[in-house]
């Protein structure tokens, strides 16, 4: 088959959209970055790929609050087209403010409570402002946990990656957290509770989850900014004499493992 | 305000009329260039527009045309004259850089960036601007639009820059400062910080644009005005890096729309502030990043399609200074109705000057409009055609069919008469701080506490909570961060970037700033401010062959000739350390008028003489990095360069309340050797750790190496070489003199290490130790400095944790 296409989605106040789409053509992917006016006006097909991207940046600015407005457009402008891609088993990924769209249009966590079997999108959780007030940039560890996500697919137990927001604490009613975790839909915890270990205050420190099929994934850090060992920001202090096959940073595999789903399921 | 076009009456105006006039409307200008405007127009026998004053006292003011840099200076030092220099700039900066004449500099001094080679593909831009008196005013949105005004520097060299790195370095009053001190009408300093700070964190961060490089200082003579220094690296494609405009060619503005906002700003930042500037709102801009952000994804597509053949950003004077400059030597003519407006209501001559943020300025031949204007909305940008670049050789305005503006563009630029300035220097002298040491041998002097308050002082001290708020890590590239060491947050000496995902080559940003030393000697100053810049570049793995600086002057009055004095010895010091290192000036500007004048009291005071050195490095491969936090123990550490008795200006002589005179001088045969042979060591892979010795010394730069790597060090101060007969302890370990480095060799290493480096002044100090103790021996052999790393690091941690 062809390679896997990826689109990634941008508009204004879109940042990360270049390194995003870095990391998926290190991946294997062909990568394609889209205006959401020209998926609006019809001008490019979301059918026509295989993965959705949404990357980092402050879409609209986060008015009103982080994500929201591009949030409302994808829902009410892109409604057919993004259901119809979620129902052919396609992939979504949402990066930091990319994440807070898919949270506010509901894509995520995609729990059934109180949704009262609607297909209607309905948010049911938050990424709310940090406990610290704050924007955030630093390096958190993360523990991988067990769950159907198709993007963390054997990864490392423990992977390390930045984070760079200021509304990145997830919240969500207790029905729903309970939920979340009986379907094991949290991808990601912050590996300690306490600031700034967890950076942003999130309950259960969850940093990243999908949805119960796995293909839709959202998380707060930034996979795409650790591809190589030298984003690492120790790899000064590594032993000179690591052996190379460790090159690759610990982003890198959520974007390959994406790749690798699309060509051997879709 | 009405939309109509006032004559100003100046053919009959006297002396006195003539500055009410340009008092009155803010125009910044001075007696003789009223008087040289009154001769031109009555040559034409009618009076000018206001659009035409106000369009003239733009294009003339300090912060448009630098004229004191231009100026000739009559200088006198030590009360008697010495010399007439013909323009501080061409004189010093300009000919340095000529001198030198480095074959990778694409571009200098002409562009609004200077431009230097990068690799194959593409080449690098910088420029460094600051936002003083508009940040004194309202900090966030003064620091917000500085930011976005040197990002929009970028994107207006050649035909456009992507953005790829900020910087900013800030100069604000003591953050201690109690209340009842503070000068009437001006913020207190914490309110200040706080503000710049989210000002330019809110600005970058939403455009994308990592901020990994910076510095914050304190000086109670900034607290009327702050300095703040924003500057922003570009990527451009070597093929994109001239521009031309031709007869016919389209004058399209791009981005915002125009509003009352920033009116008067150029003039306004070419005056002293006094305690009545807190009124003038009016003169600070309203930042959008979101807006410039768009105009960024639209523009570089343009200019990849070559659909505009020149571009220059609005900063300040708005439209009358881009459409002035572009057309410079052609003509231009302008319909101001045609301006895209945030609200009604404003005049011809507002319309013309406001400094309404994030808009570019492009010409646009004909035939490509419809091309350029379709990516534009697909952007979500404005695109307007206000007029057309003519062959006039004027720049002619017009409202609703109206000539409102009809100036010859040779009076308009080169018509300001070169005014003659006096400038004095007298060296001033401080009382003396004698050492506190007992002397070899004798007693048990301690310099544990001295150490402590030295890292707890607020220009050493921890910037931690700062650096988290800006995004240092966004587009991928930092690979080298501005918190390093096994916690993440020891201080790096710099920062270093991969701009192009996938390569090795990297850029190194780095800086250099030393007012303190301008107490003693603005030259040692000026000079020590370039060293500094260039250590910062060394010692992350960069080389001063391929580093080239920018300098910003900040200064008080010019007019005032011991201020100017100050300023040329400077200057001076530019030329003369700039040259003897190899590193050219690509870009500077210069900031003026720094100074408060209490309107009750008379009182007058200036900001220290302040010269910001930014310097910028290519390096061939960034896996040779290093950084300064200490990696293993039983590694070796050595202090690389000679030290003397210099604590003119020091931190150490600061906190027991002295200045000195000996502030540390630069020996640049010294230093280059220096800094050459270390950057060669680096590249062999035998040093593992770098740390440049600035504020506080080798005693500062050991322990941030120290408790950055997380191990203890045991040193002796034994085998320090000196240049001089020093030999107190205390001298040893806090003089600040230039071009040293402490460094972290390997036991493997130490012989090819000694060898090579055995033409330069190096000394052994001590190791590495796994207990985290920190022990420096004096010379006498018993501990001078014991305490754990944990203490030292709490200490400077702790004083601007929030």
């Amino acid at each position: 088959m062809t390679e896997p296409k990826v689109l990634i989605l941008r508009t204004a106040g879109t940042n990360c959209d270049a390194e995003t789409d870095t990391a998926f053509q290190l991946a294997g992917a062909e990568t394609a970055l889209v205006h959401i006016q020209n998926l609006i006006s019809g001008k490019v097909n979301l059918s026509d790929y295989q993965i959705l991207a949404i990357p980092g940046g402050f879409s609209y600015g986060d008015d009103i609050s982080a994500g929201i407005l591009l949030a409302v457009e994808m829902k009410h402008k892109l409604t057919d087209a993004l259901n119809q891609f979620v129902a052919d088993g396609k992939l979504v990924i949402g990066i930091c403010n990319g994440f807070q769209v898919l949270v506010r249009t509901g894509l995520l966590p995609g729990v059934s409570t109180s949704n009262n079997g609607t297909s209607e999108m309905t948010q049911h959780a938050t990424l709310a402002m940090n406990t610290s007030a704050k924007f955030e940039c630093r390096w958190v560890d993360l523990e991988t946990q067990q769950s159907p996500c198709v993007f963390t697919k054997d990864i490392k137990p423990s992977v390390y990656l930045p984070v760079a927001h200021a509304e990145g604490r997830f919240t969500a009613p207790a029905d729903v957290l309970a939920e979340l975790e009986a379907n094991n839909q949290v991808v990601f915890r912050y590996a300690e509770s306490q600031y700034p270990r967890n950076p942003n205050g999130s309950d259960a420190d969850i940093a990243g989850v999908c949805d119960p099929t796995g293909r839709i994934f959202g998380l707060m850090p930034h996979p795409e900014r650790f591809l190589t060992k030298w984003n690492h920001p120790r790899w000064t202090r590594f032993a000179q004499t690591q052996d190379t096959t460790t090159e690759e940073g610990d982003g890198l595999a959520i974007f390959k493992n994406a790749v690798n789903y699309v060509k051997a399921n879709l | 305000m009405s939309n109509t076009v006032n004559e100003i009456n100046i053919l009959n105006a006297d002396d006195a009329e003539l500055m009410r006039i340009s008092r009155e409307g803010t125009l910044s200008l001075n007696l003789n260039e009223m008087k040289t405007i009154q001769t031109h127009f009555g040559a034409l026998g009618r009076n000018p527009t206001d659009v035409e004053i106000e369009t003239i006292a733009q294009t003339w003011s300090e912060h448009c045309v630098h004229k004191t840099f231009k100026s000739i200076i009559r200088y006198s030092e030590d009360g008697r004259e010495t010399e007439q220099i013909d323009g501080l700039f061409p004189t010093y900066i300009q000919r340095a850089t000529e001198d030198i004449d480095k074959p990778w500099c694409v571009s200098v001094f002409s562009d609004n960036a200077g431009i230097i080679e990068f690799d194959e593909t593409f080449n690098l831009v910088f420029k460094v601007e600051t936002h003083n008196h508009p940040s004194a005013i309202e900090p966030y949105g003064g620091a917000g639009t500085g930011i976005g005004g040197v990002i929009r520097d970028s994107l207006g060299t050649g035909l456009g820059a992507k953005p790829i790195l900020n910087t900013d370095i800030f100069c604000f009053g003591m953050p201690d400062m109690p209340y009842s001190e503070l000068p009437k009408g001006t913020l207190h300093p914490k309110r200040v910080f706080k503000g710049v700070v989210a000002g330019v964190r809110d600005y970058g961060n939403r455009m994308g644009i990592p901020t990994a490089n910076g510095a914050i200082l304190f000086d109670s003579r900034y607290t009327a005005n702050p300095l703040v220094f924003c500057g922003n690296v570009g990527l451009i494609p070597r093929n994109r890096c001239e521009k031309s405009v031709e007869p016919g060619d389209l004058v399209v503005a791009v981005g915002g729309q125009t509003g009352r906002d920033g009116i008067h700003g150029a003039t306004f930042s070419s005056a002293e502030l006094d305690d009545t500037s807190e009124s003038l709102g009016s003169v600070v801009q309203i930042g959008n990043p979101i807006m410039e952000k768009k105009i960024v994804d639209a523009l570089l597509q343009a200019r990849d399609r070559n659909l505009y053949r020149s571009i220059t950003d609005c900063g300040a004077g708005g439209f009358s200074s881009a459409v002035g400059e572009m057309g410079e030597h052609i003509g231009a003519e302008v319909h101001l109705e045609r301006v895209s407006l945030k609200y009604e209501g404003l005049a011809p001559w507002e319309i013309w000057l406001s400094e309404a943020q994030e808009r570019m300025v492009i010409a646009v031949p004909p035939e490509n409009l419809s091309e350029l204007v379709a990516i534009c909305e697909a952007e979500f940008v404005e695109a307007t055609v206000l007029g057309t670049f003519t062959d006039t050789h004027k720049l002619q305005v017009f409202y609703e069919g109206a000539i409102v503006a009809d100036l010859e563009m040779e009076f308009l630029h080169n018509g300001l008469p070169k005014p003659v300035k006096q400038a004095v220097w007298q060296p001033p002298k401080h009382p003396e701080m004698p050492s506190r040491d007992e002397g070899i041998g004798v007693g048990n002097s301690s310099y544990t506490d001295d150490l402590k308050r030295l890292l707890a002082s607020p220009n050493i001290a921890s910037k931690e909570s700062v650096i988290r708020q800006y995004d240092h890590g966004v587009q991928g590239g930092v690979v080298i961060n501005p918190l390093v060491g096994v916690a993440n947050d020891g201080p790096s000496d710099a920062c270093v970037i991969t701009p192009v995902l996938g390569s090795r080559k990297g850029v190194i940003i780095a800086n250099g700033i030393n007012p303190k030393y301008s107490d003693v000697d603005p030259y040692l100053s000026a000079a020590s401010a370039i060293d500094e810049a260039l250590r910062n570049i060394v010692a992350v793995g960069g080389t001063i062959e391929k580093t080239a600086l920018l300098d910003n002057f900040c200064w008080g009055n010019p007019d005032k000739p011991d201020r100017l004095g100050a300023l040329v010895r400077a200057a001076k010091a530019c030329y003369d350390i700039a040259t003897a290192y190899g590193t050219p000036f690509i870009s500077g500007k210069d900031s003026l008028y720094n100074e408060y004048r209490d309107t009750t009291t008379g009182e007058q005071r200036a900001i220290p003489s302040t010269l910001l050195i930014s310097a910028i490095c290519v390096i061939p491969d960034i896996r040779n990095a290093v950084t300064m936090d200490v990696k293993a123990p039983g590694n070796f550490i050595y202090v690389v360069g000679n030290t003397y008795a210099e604590l003119g200006g020091s931190h150490y002589f600061g906190i027991h309340g002295f200045i000195g005179n000996n502030a540390p001088v630069v020996r640049p045969d010294e230093g280059k050797q220096t800094m050459e042979r270390l950057s060669s060591a680096i590249d062999s892979g035998w040093v593992r750790s770098c740390h440049d010795c600035s504020e506080g010394g080798i005693g500062v730069a050991a322990a941030e190496m120290a408790f950055a790597g997380g191990y203890g060090m045991t040193l002796n101060l034994d085998n320090v070489p000196t240049g001089d007969a020093t030999d107190a302890d205390d001298y040893l370990l806090f003089s600040e003199s230039n071009s040293r480095f402490i460094v972290e060799i390997e036991p493997e290493h130490r012989d090819a290490y000694e060898n090579y480096m055995s033409d330069v002044p190096i000394g052994y100090l001590g190791t590495v130790t796994e207990a985290p103790e920190f022990v420096v021996k004096g010379r006498s052999g018993s501990p001078i400095i014991k305490t754990s790393i944990d203490v030292l690091k709490s200490a400077w941690q702790t004083p601007l944790h929030s």
